[in-house]
This record gives C-alpha cells, structure tokens and sequence, in this order.
C-alpha cells in the first residue's frame, strides 16, 4: 500500500481537531466535532469541506468538444462558456465507470471533476479516445485544491470575501476569493446552495482560514455522506459503479444517447428494459439503520444507508424490482438478520427550507 | 481527551470492560470504542434473562456512519440493561465507564476471570 496523499489543508484539519482518515489514497478528515453537529452546521448556516481530493482534467483545442461528447453522456453542446453539466463516463456496455461535472472554461477549454477513485482511469480513457483528435488534455489534480462551501448562508459569507458576484447555481467563473485566485462553481453535493472552490494549493490554507473566520464551519466526509443522501445524489462506488447502467439508476435524465457517446447504445436498450431493478430512496418505519448490501426482500439491496440527522430516522437508496419502485411501496430489509421495514420515498428525502 | 481506564475493573481485548461485584458484572464499552465509534445513535441489547458468552456478540450499538457488535467480556445470565440508553444512547460517548454502562450479568464462570486483562494490559494493548 502506497503511503497516503495529504491534502493541502492537512495542517488546518489537525489544528480543527479533524478526525482523518483514508480515503481513495488519500488521508482526509471524517469529522471534526462529530457527524451531526456539522450535519446542521450546513442545513442551518454553512459549512466548509476540503474535497482536495477530487480529481481535475483539463481538455482544450479544437476537438475537445467532440472528445466529450464521446466520452460523457450529457450533451454539452447545450453548455455555454460558464456553464457547468453533470454527466456519465460510461463503458460500451452501459456500466457507469465515472460521475463527473464538467466545466466550460472557455470556447474550446473544459474542466472535468473526476471521483478521486476513479480519477486515473478516467484519465485513461479520455487519452484513449483522444487519440486522432485535435485536442491536449492536461492532469490537473495537483494544482488545485478544492474547498466546497455549502449552507444557506454559504453563499452570503463567500460572496463578502469575493472581489466579484458569486456565479449562480450551474455556473462558474473566475474571480478572487479572500485575496485568493479561485475558479468559483455554483454546484455542491448537499443539497444546500452553496459554491465550490478551487483554488491554488498553496493558497488554499489562507483561504480557509478567512472563511472559518467569517463563521463557516469545518465539516468533514462523514457529514458530506449524510447530507448528500438526504439530498439523494449519488455516490459513485455505492450507488452507481461499472456494474450499474444510468437508467437503472435513474439517471437517465443526463444521458444523451443522440450525441452517440460510449455505451449509448446499452442506455438505449436499458430505457426499453422494464425488469431491470430500480434505485429508489426509502425511510425505515421505527428502528433501524440500514446499511450498503443489507438485501430486500423479493430482490434488490441497500447502497446507502445511515442515520438522517435532520429527519431523526434511518434512510437510504436501495434497488429494488419494478414492482417495489413507486413511492409508498413497503420494502423489507434484511438488516443483520432483522426485518426492518421501509417506505420507498421521492426524491429528495430531505428538501432544504425556503431561505 | 486522553482514555481514563479506570483501575477498578477488567477488560476484553474487543474493546469491552466488566466491574465485578461478588458475583454478577457490570459491562460496558471503553473510551476507545466509544471514541473509534462516533456518536452512538442506537443501542441494541440483548433480552434480559438470556445467557451470553464471553467472546461471542451481545448487543449492537449503531453511529452515524457504521454498526458494530458489542462483544460479552464474560459469560452469564442477563439481569439488567441499563434504562437510560433507550432515550439516550449518546450517554456511551459521554461516559463510557459510568452513566454509559450497557448490562449487569450474572457470571457463570469466575475462572473466566483469568482471561481478562487488567487495566495496565489493556493501556498496553492500545499502545
């Protein structure tokens, strides 16, 4: 085993009291003071995660555009410069290999945020297909960090360190941060509204201190699980992964097969297919805390389970067969030899209040 | 916050501590565990009245982010669980050695007692 990457914060998380842990290489805090209070931390005024180790590849030239297009299942066409689109990497076969959101740098420059995973392979793949094309695509996981900031107020207490108005929801641009060149994203996995940051890394611990002294608090990876699963995102290696098509999982919705992308094809066939399972999210009825590979009754199993800190119950995402998908369903879940009954819920579990 | 471990009691190398008094114990888990854990959210014991062994899983206590088996430091009888975990379970995090506490059992076996490590030990074990 390789020794861990740090992150550019490594510093600030030991002086914050963070809890670290591996993850995907690298050693990154789980927790600071403790899931739930970082969990409300970001539903009632902001947080701040360090999510430094998300990868980043930069395409640019004349033919990156069309590299995308092959290789991600949204259509980015439709994406003006600013823009930002969330998309599929898919095997020729369907199977999801990567969930990546893509930025539009420029008129021919995009910038693709990989899973840290996943982050070598994706690479990979996009040098493969690039072969023959007019375009340069650059690994550029060293040279940022990443730091998302997430919360009602999140996008207050950044936008008064900002030099200008923060990008709205979708959208990026480059501006300055506390002092700090930053390229600024309106887009997060919680749910919440709220921007991330990538900036240089060396910049990256100033950075952090003038938003915890603008009264953001640290949050760490456990309190990003639980909150992106109250907000149903998907996460790539639980939910999603090589051995899962978009439509099973539902997301059908940001494939484009007329672009004709890898593995088009199999989500053509998937959408006809009505036996297929069907990722769905669920709230346990009473006790009980259901957990990845607990198994359904009549088929399927858990891929995410844990403790809803802002709904006080045991959630989830699990598939299910069709017959089990709709919202109502009563599900049973096999947890550690126990029936604990469930309720298959729409999406999201948990929607954020009218700020 | 440095792990008390207190001297009046014997430990299981799972993390597990039992205060004997005549010839019933008194379980529960070390600071260490419930640290390991995080904020222990849900308990689950056994029926009082069962017989546990030492060694095997008697009760789940469930963090955020994972379960974990709960493992018997000893054998015996189940003659009470602690009222309070019910409500509130977080009081493990809180105080592991006292208002944390999980169940008092019967011992069966008094020569079981050998097997456990005292507190010096088990400070050892966790290095």
């Amino acid at each position: 085993m390789s020794e861990l990457q740090l992150s550019p914060l490594h510093d600030r998380h030991l002086a914050a009291g963070g809890r670290l842990a591996p993850f995907a290489g690298w050693s990154m805090p789980v927790q600071y003071t403790g899931i739930r209070e970082e969990h409300a931390a970001v539903r009632e005024r902001a947080g701040v995660f360090d999510v430094s180790h998300m990868g980043q590849i930069e395409v640019a030239g004349p033919d990156a555009l069309s590299l995308l297009q092959q290789t991600i299942s949204n259509d980015l066409a439709t994406v003006a410069v600013g823009g930002a689109q969330y998309g599929l990497i898919c095997r020729p076969d369907g199977g999801i290999a990567d969930d990546v959101f893509t930025y539009r740098l420029g008129d021919q420059r995009y910038l693709v945020v990989t899973n840290a995973t996943n982050h070598a392979a994706d690479l990979a793949w996009l040098r493969r297909y690039a072969a023959g094309l007019e375009v340069e695509l650059s690994d550029r996981i060293g040279d940022f960090a990443m730091l998302a900031v997430q919360g009602p107020a999140a996008r207050e207490l950044v936008g008064g360190l900002a030099a200008a108005e923060l990008p709205p929801r979708m959208r990026a641009a480059q501006s300055t941060v506390a002092g700090v060149p930053a390229l600024i994203c309106g887009t997060g996995y919680t749910g919440e509204p709220g921007v991330e940051i990538l900036c240089a890394p060396a910049d990256a611990g100033a950075l952090w201190d003038r938003l915890l002294a603008a009264g953001v608090t640290p949050a760490g990876l456990g309190a990003r699980d639980t909150l992106r699963l109250e907000a149903c995102f998907h996460l790539h290696g639980n939910d999603i992964g090589p051995d899962r098509d978009p439509i099973e999982a539902g997301l059908g919705w940001c494939c484009k097969e007329a672009t004709g992308f890898v593995g088009s094809a199999a989500v053509t066939a998937a959408r006809q297919d009505t036996t297929a399972l069907r990722l769905v999210a669920f709230r346990i009825e009473g006790e009980g805390i259901a957990r990845p590979g607990n198994p359904i009754a009549g088929g399927g199993e858990v891929t995410s389970g844990t403790l809803s800190p802002s709904l006080g119950v045991g959630i989830g995402m699990a598939y299910v067969p069709p017959d089990l998908a709709a919202p109502g369903s009563e599900l049973e879940i096999d947890v550690r030899g126990r029936t604990r009954r469930a309720l298959v819920t729409e999406k999201p579990l948990y929607r954020p209040k009218e700020s | 916050m440095p792990d008390p471990i207190p001297a009046d009691r014997l430990y299981h190398p799972a993390h597990d501590w039992a205060r004997i008094e005549g010839d019933t114990a008194t379980f529960g888990v070390t600071w260490y565990a419930q640290d390991l854990l995080g904020e222990i959210v849900f308990w689950d014991g056994p029926e009082v009245g069962t017989t546990i062994t030492l060694g095997e899983p008697y009760a789940e206590l469930e963090s955020v982010k994972a379960v974990s088996d709960v493992i018997a430091p000893l054998s015996g009888e189940v003659l009470e669980l602690n009222p309070v975990l019910a409500d509130d379970p977080g009081r493990i995090n809180e105080s592991p050695y006292e208002d944390g506490w999980l169940a008092k059992v019967k011992i069966a076996d008094p020569a079981e007692l050998e097997q456990l490590l005292d507190a010096g030990a088990y400070r050892e074990l966790l290095g």
